[in-house]
């Protein structure tokens, strides 16, 4: 039985890809591209070479990330939507910290990390409480708590970081994620130490959830607030605590292009959508830590590989997001069927 | 013969298991005619296949001597058959009439809803049969024994002239269940025919005709309930004898456990739901709390175990006040609770078997260590649990929502048990479950009892009551009214108690 089920869960998403790109490809055909000519450029784009490979690798880091932290709260029942501002807040942090402290590398670059990880954890801390305290719904907060941090970080980085500039300086080198040597080996591509970090994290919310008392709580917090107050368990304290550490994942997914990919932090016109995709990543990583690797990256080989098939095969962009949009639908919709599915099978018997 | 329903050697299979096997139901006209069996045995199976959500695989099924093919619910309302779920499918927001009309709704010329026509029509089926039912109601006010009397409404209103009642007793009060026995018998005089899906023996002898008996899928047969007794239908249904008395030997009470003085509690709504209660409960005794549902039970529990705040007063467990206290607290204080809703506070449904048996212990040794979590203890502990006390579940690791609500039950009790807690509160511990699980809990307690823990009963059902407890506290408007002796009373004595009259007992002694 559960041999079977994992057999599935590994299918089931397999089986969704090949749909979506059968669909995209007929989208294509439709339009009178190649879906060949256009698959293959996707995939040059991704994987052609050491410079795409190291370009998906860097667009997939943050992904791992604020797929963890929508994956992390919904593990207890909350709807994180403010990853996005939590990875905003969280780029702004690393980037002060690596600007305004002067300290070797083995301190310097952890601060910068940490720093994110508090601000992105102060931006669910603020839900969480309203939430656990008042019962304010999390969704409609967080969604408030993006704007605001949209526009507090463009008002910090125009006058306190910079004297009404759009981009600050970049961080000192004692705080970067940048590699030389990563550079060197994928033909000066942006990738960075920070997928490191993203696996870490990933391992980190396994170990959280799956081994700890803490885990068991936030899961049954999640599952049954009556019955985890019966057993004696602090539902308000677990509230707090799980959008703490999701704002967390999701402030190192902003430190992730603060210290990695840019190295500065720049004025936003709109959102990064890192924290948007990453609702995306966690339903297709079925809220599953390493899930959520996998989907992560396929979201970030998807994203770089896109970028190759107007110039190679001459497909609109336009098309090209219709493509990978309908990818990700038929990913995610499998898991609505799967879902309902087992509801019908459960009622059933 | 006249029979208004026949099937015939029906056979329903699902993927590993026949669900039914031969099965043979036949409905008189005018019959009330019960279809017995224990959890799990296949009742609800056979009534789904009746009310056309299930194709059985052999078999065939007769409306009025005519072979039909009843291929949804649909059909088989047009045929005249409709069925009052246990679970009801009422829109709480909406009126009786709003609910009952839902799906064919009687429209005017220009296509608005006739909701004037409706009530009307409602009102009439509604006098007819004494049910005393408000059309314009909305049903989150009205009480669950009304609730269940819209869903009667609903299936009379579409034409039935069969009705399925699913274990209509299980969620109403010993008054409403004398209602509704009433009001089947005015259906049955109206020509209707009923059949009755339960496991209480005591229901079948008091309005049923005849009487199904199904056991593991199994058709066992079927006899007239005039010809029988709750005995032989109890070993018809679980294949062997069954002992209703529940053999215990006299208790022998030590120094209080638990000791309540003017305790005040506020509901919801920020009513005093109990008001200045004072109860003592002893080692090596069962206090039995009889009472009506609504006169303050839940919260008096709630309050005991920390779920709710309490007003005022004082609440002792050995000696140490824990009014007020939160519910982990309390629970380290000796305190085992088997909740009255097993679903909502008695399992996380999501989690494993495993990981339920250790709900409140998870943070100690030796099932975690720092906030590691020590997974090969918890499950070992939970393998001996589930062994000890007879759990059926396929393994440790399945999840609680697999299980049956008679396992299901045994889990909690498992667990609660096994903390050896001072007190152990038991609210409804047997409540939807069969003759055996109940055998099962009540021997259980008992053991408990007799290893000097003190234990607090609470219970709707009088006979749970009167069977199980050493003494009886009669809870009524929040206040314990009365102490009686099981051996010394009966239920028309508590029955008069629990509706508020003192009379009886200063009769008595007078």
């Amino acid at each position: 039985m559960t041999s079977n089920n994992k057999l599935f869960a590994i299918l089931v998403p397999v089986i969704s890809v090949l749909l979506g790109l059968l669909a995209g490809g007929i989208i294509m055909l439709s339009f009178g591209y190649s879906p060949i000519e256009g698959y293959a450029a996707l995939w040059n784009g991704a994987f052609g070479d050491a410079y795409t490979i190291g370009e998906t690798i860097r667009r997939t880091t943050p992904y791992i990330l604020t797929g963890l932290a929508i994956a992390f709260a919904f593990r207890s029942g909350l709807f994180n939507i403010g990853a996005e501002g939590q990875v905003i807040v969280g780029w702004l942090a690393a980037v002060w910290v690596g600007l305004a402290v002067d300290a070797p590398m083995y301190i310097h670059l952890p601060l910068a990390l940490i720093a994110a990880a508090v601000a992105g954890g102060l931006w669910g801390f603020i839900p969480g409480i309203l939430k656990a305290k008042l019962g304010v719904h999390e969704v409609i907060v967080t969604i408030m708590m993006n704007y605001i941090a949209l526009h507090v970080v463009n008002a910090i980085i125009r006058d306190v970081l910079t004297d009404h500039s759009t981009t600050t300086e970049h961080i000192s080198g004692s705080a970067s994620l940048a590699s030389e040597w990563l550079a060197s080996i994928t033909y000066f591509s942006r990738v960075h130490y920070g997928f490191i970090v993203a696996i870490l994290a990933a391992i980190l919310m396994w170990f959280i959830i799956q081994r700890t008392t803490v885990g068991y709580e936030l899961k049954s917090v999640g599952f049954n607030q009556h019955a985890s107050k019966y057993a004696g368990m602090n539902v308000s304290k677990n509230i707090m605590l799980s959008m703490i550490i999701a704002g967390g994942f999701a402030g190192l997914a902003g430190a992730m292009e603060g210290l990695g990919t840019y190295g500065t932090i720049s004025v936003m016109s709109g959102w990064t959508n890192l924290g948007f995709d990453g609702i995306a990543v966690a339903l297709i990583g079925a809220n599953n830590p390493f899930g959520v690797i996998l989907a992560a990256f396929l979201f970030g080989a998807l994203k770089e590989g896109a970028r190759e098939m107007p110039t190679a095969a001459g497909i609109p962009t336009e098309l090209v997001d219709i493509i990978i949009a309908l990818i990700i639908f038929f990913v995610a919709s499998s898991y609505i069927i799967r879902w309902a599915l087992t509801r019908f099978k459960k009622e059933g018997k | 013969m006249d029979y208004v329903i026949e099937m015939l050697n029906i056979r329903k299979e699902f993927p590993g298991i026949v669900a039914n096997d031969n099965i043979t139901l036949q409905l008189k006209k005018g019959e009330i005619h019960a279809l017995l069996g224990e959890n799990g045995a296949g009742k609800s199976t056979l009534m789904n296949v009746l009310f056309g959500l299930y194709q059985p695989e052999k078999g065939e099924i007769r409306v009025k001597g005519e072979k039909v093919m009843i291929t949804d619910p649909n059909k088989a309302n047009e045929l005249g058959i409709g069925m009052v779920h246990q679970h009801f499918m009422l829109v709480e927001n909406f009126t009786v009439t709003q609910n009952i009309i839902l799906g064919s709704e009687p429209k005017t010329k220009t296509g608005k809803i006739d909701i004037k026509k409706a009530e009307k029509e409602i009102q009439q089926l509604s006098d007819n049969y004494g049910l005393k039912v408000d059309p314009t109601a909305k049903i989150s006010d009205i009480s669950v024994g009304m609730q269940q009397r819209v869903e009667i409404l609903k299936t009379l209103y579409r034409g039935a002239d069969v009705l399925i009642f699913d274990e209509p007793t299980a969620v109403l009060t010993p008054q409403e269940i004398h209602e509704l026995i009433e009001i089947m018998r005015s259906l049955i005089k109206e020509g209707k025919s009923i059949i009755l899906i339960t496991h209480k023996l005591k229901e079948i002898m008091e309005v049923c005709d005849r009487c199904t008996v199904i056991r593991k899928g199994r058709g066992i047969g079927t006899v007239n309930v005039s010809e029988t007794n709750p005995n032989e239908l109890a070993s018809l249904m679980v294949g062997r004898e069954v002992n209703f008395k529940t053999e215990k030997e006299n208790a022998n009470p030590k120094e209080p456990v638990l000791e309540i003085r003017n305790l005040v509690v506020k509901d919801a709504r920020k009513v005093e739901a109990v008001k200045g209660l004072e109860l003592d409960v002893r080692a090596g005794e069962i206090v039995g709390i009889a009472g009506v549902d609504g006169n303050g039970q839940t919260e008096l529990i709630e309050a005991i175990t920390g779920l709710t705040k309490s007003d005022s007063g004082s609440i002792k467990l050995r000696g140490k006040e824990i009014r007020n206290l939160s519910p982990r607290k309390v629970t380290e204080s000796g305190l085992g609770h088997i909740p009255q809703d097993r679903h909502k506070y008695g399992l996380v449904l999501d989690y494993s078997i495993g990981e339920n048996m250790v709900l409140q212990t998870y943070y100690k040794k030796p099932f975690s260590k720092g906030i590691v979590l020590k997974h090969n203890e918890i499950f070992d502990k939970a393998r001996s649990l589930i062994q000890e006390f007879d759990v059926r579940t396929p393994s440790e690791y399945t999840k609680a929502r697999a299980l049956s609500g008679g396992n299901q039950q045994k889990a909690i009790i498992a667990r609660e048990v096994d903390r050896s807690p001072d007190l152990l509160i038991a609210a409804q511990p047997t409540r939807g479950l069969d003759v055996g699980a109940i055998e099962f809990i009540h021997k259980k307690l008992i053991e408990e009892r007799d290893k000097g823990k003190a234990i607090l009963l609470v219970s709707f059902e009088l006979d749970e009551v009167l069977d199980v407890s050493d003494r009886i506290a009669v809870m009524f408007d929040g206040k314990i009214v009365a102490n009686v002796d099981p051996k010394e009373t009966n239920e028309q004595e508590l029955g008069l108690l629990m509706a508020g009259s003192n009379a009886a007992k200063v009769g008595d002694k007078a």
